[in-house]
């Protein structure tokens, strides 16, 4: 592959306290590229993503994000920040602003767009994830499902290099799970590049350019969706797909 | 409102067994006190015949009656809906109230003569010194709460000294201590600024304290989704923690208000003249005192009445985005 690289992750290693929670991982992400990491839950799959935009430090190691490495004394953090959109497994949305304000905000007070254009872009995205209708509501007032799509809606408002989902499906009714990853794959289609942290296997067989398969801070296997469903390689991969797939 | 259930019960004030207690405990408390040397007693005069020989028919029958006024008139309310009870309690209690005072036999034209210098002078001093207070003692708090959860040493230990320091002393001692410490070290203070500063810095240390409390209690997801989007320490504080953290905030701060507001009577001790100060002194020349102790009384009440009203004001605007 020779697009250009977005994210870099050498021997990057982490503890909590004594916890190595992950251990000497390499990943490299190119521009367009779909990633699926999977795994059972504490083998560091959200740990590692929320270093990709420094939520969490990383102690060894190097992580290079659009050609910035990531360190605890960097002075551009915001900057790196801004251009990795992040979709989390609770929403999080501001549950004191509109729906049209969750999204405005962040282009207005970091990139200073100013209101009438982050307004544009805001309704422009709500269209894209389908809500448009939601605009002047207040997120309690919308189901889970819609609250994700203006979660990522708003990360899109940044107009970001990358996204970055953090089980963004976990949380959510059956129901509601097909709406939001409805959304994602027609990101996806649009060239959206991507790392997702999910259990939604048929999001990964139909979407994804390479799953990762973590367990215990460490990335035991890696590979296209095709060969790493047909033909797992680790036992480890074996048990955790034969657990996720039996019902 | 506490959580509704959508199970209607009885009202209470309309069960048997309700009443019937009530009654009982009302005739036996009003039996236990001697009231026939009351105005009541008077009214009775009829049924009881002359009430301080009455005895204890006299006794009963005043109990009886004041218990028969009193369950009816709780058993009727029972049947209003809830503003019209609200309202007629209120009214009812305010009516006991203007009645005790009026054991008092207070004289009205000294307080309508000295009601406007009360008003113009103390009122307005009181309002004054505490508004400012409240500012300061708000400002105070934003920083000794930021203080108070950051990771500097340095501030974490000035804040957390301040806060001991001023919530451990008697506000009257901080009083007395900067009005009469500072000039110690060189710095000649007048009573205002003196009582405005020791007012601010006690219930700033109280009210950082409540900030704290309230920043802490906004979910950690907040600051993540602010940070993942690139807003810095300042602006995620500004617009995203503090005004969420206003809700929970709002409701202890207002009853620091509403202390503060009474409190600010303490700096009297100095020489301001507000409302406490003035109360004592006017009524001291010709022995009044009830008639300005009362009328201060009435006016800090209705004071406090009306920071009451903005709170719920400002409390309800706050409640927008919790509407589903």
């Amino acid at each position: 592959m020779s697009a250009e690289v977005i994210i870099e992750a050498r021997a990057v290693s982490k503890w909590y306290g004594q916890f190595h929670a992950l251990k000497d991982i390499n990943l490299t992400v190119h521009k367009g590229e779909r990633i699926v990491i999977c795994g059972p839950s504490g083998s560091g799959k959200s740990t590692l993503i929320r270093c990709f935009n420094r939520l969490e430090a990383h102690q060894e190691g190097e992580i290079v994000v659009n050609g910035v490495a990531l360190h605890g004394r960097m002075s551009n953090v915001a900057a790196v920040r801004s251009n990795v959109g992040m979709v989390f497994q609770h929403f999080n949305l501001f549950p004191h602003m509109t729906v049209l304000m969750n999204c405005m905000a962040g282009p207005m007070w970091v990139k200073g767009v100013p209101a009438a254009e982050a307004r544009q872009t805001a309704l422009q995205f709500l269209e894209r994830v389908r809500i448009p209708e939601q605009a002047n509501k207040f997120p309690v007032q919308l189901s889970g499902g819609q609250q994700q799509r203006v979660a990522i809606a708003r990360s899109l408002c940044m107009k970001p290099d990358v996204m970055l989902f953090d089980e963004p499906t976990s949380a959510l009714d059956p129901e509601m799970v097909s709406e939001v990853l409805d959304t994602m794959t027609g990101l996806a289609r649009d060239g959206m590049t991507m790392v997702c942290v999910t259990h939604e296997m048929g999001f990964a067989r139909a979407v994804a350019d390479r799953v990762i398969f973590m367990d215990a801070g460490q990335i035991v296997e890696e590979g296209t969706p095709d060969a790493f469903f047909r033909n797992p390689r680790h036992d480890r991969t074996k048990v955790f797909l034969s657990q996720i797939l039996k019902h | 409102m506490l959580y509704p259930d959508t199970v209607e019960a009885e009202v209470l004030v309309h069960k048997p067994w309700f009443v019937a207690t009530l009654f009982g405990i009302v005739l036996l408390v009003f039996m236990a006190f001697n009231m026939s040397g009351t105005g009541f007693a008077e009214l009775m005069r009829p049924v009881i015949g002359e009430p301080s020989t009455s005895g204890l028919y006299g006794r009963f029958a005043i109990g009886f009656a004041i218990a028969v006024i009193f369950t009816l008139n709780v058993v009727l309310i029972g049947f209003a809906p809830l503003k019209l009870q609200i309202g007629i309690v209120w009214l009812e209690l305010l009516l006991l109230f203007i009645a005790f005072f009026e054991t008092f036999h207070l004289s009205l034209p000294f307080i309508r003569e000295k009601l406007p210098f009360l008003i113009s002078q103390g009122v307005v001093t009181t309002l004054y010194v505490s508004a400012i207070s409240i500012v300061i003692a708000s400002v105070i708090a934003v920083a000794g709460a930021v203080a108070k959860l950051s990771n500097n040493g340095f501030a974490y230990a000035i804040a957390s000294f301040y806060t001991s320091f001023f919530r451990g002393l008697p506000l009257l001692m901080q009083v007395y201590l900067i009005y009469l410490g500072l000039p110690q070290l060189g710095f000649v203070i007048n009573a205002v600024p003196a009582g405005i500063l020791a007012l601010s810095l006690c219930y700033g240390a109280y009210m950082t304290e409540i900030f704290r409390s309230g920043i802490q209690s906004i979910d950690r997801g907040q600051w993540e989704a602010s940070r993942s989007m690139g807003f810095g320490f300042a602006l995620t504080m500004r617009r995203i923690i503090l005004p969420q953290a206003l809700p929970v905030i709002i409701p202890p701060t207002g009853n620091q208000f509403i202390s503060m507001l009474k409190d600010s009577s303490l700096v009297s001790v100095i020489g301001v003249w507000e409302l406490m100060f003035l109360a004592r002194t006017l009524g001291q020349k010709t022995f009044q005192h009830m008639e300005m102790l009362i009328s201060a009384a009435m006016i800090y009440w209705v004071l406090s009445i009306c920071l009451e009203l903005i709170q719920s004001r400002i409390e309800r605007h706050y409640a927008r985005s919790k509407v589903r």
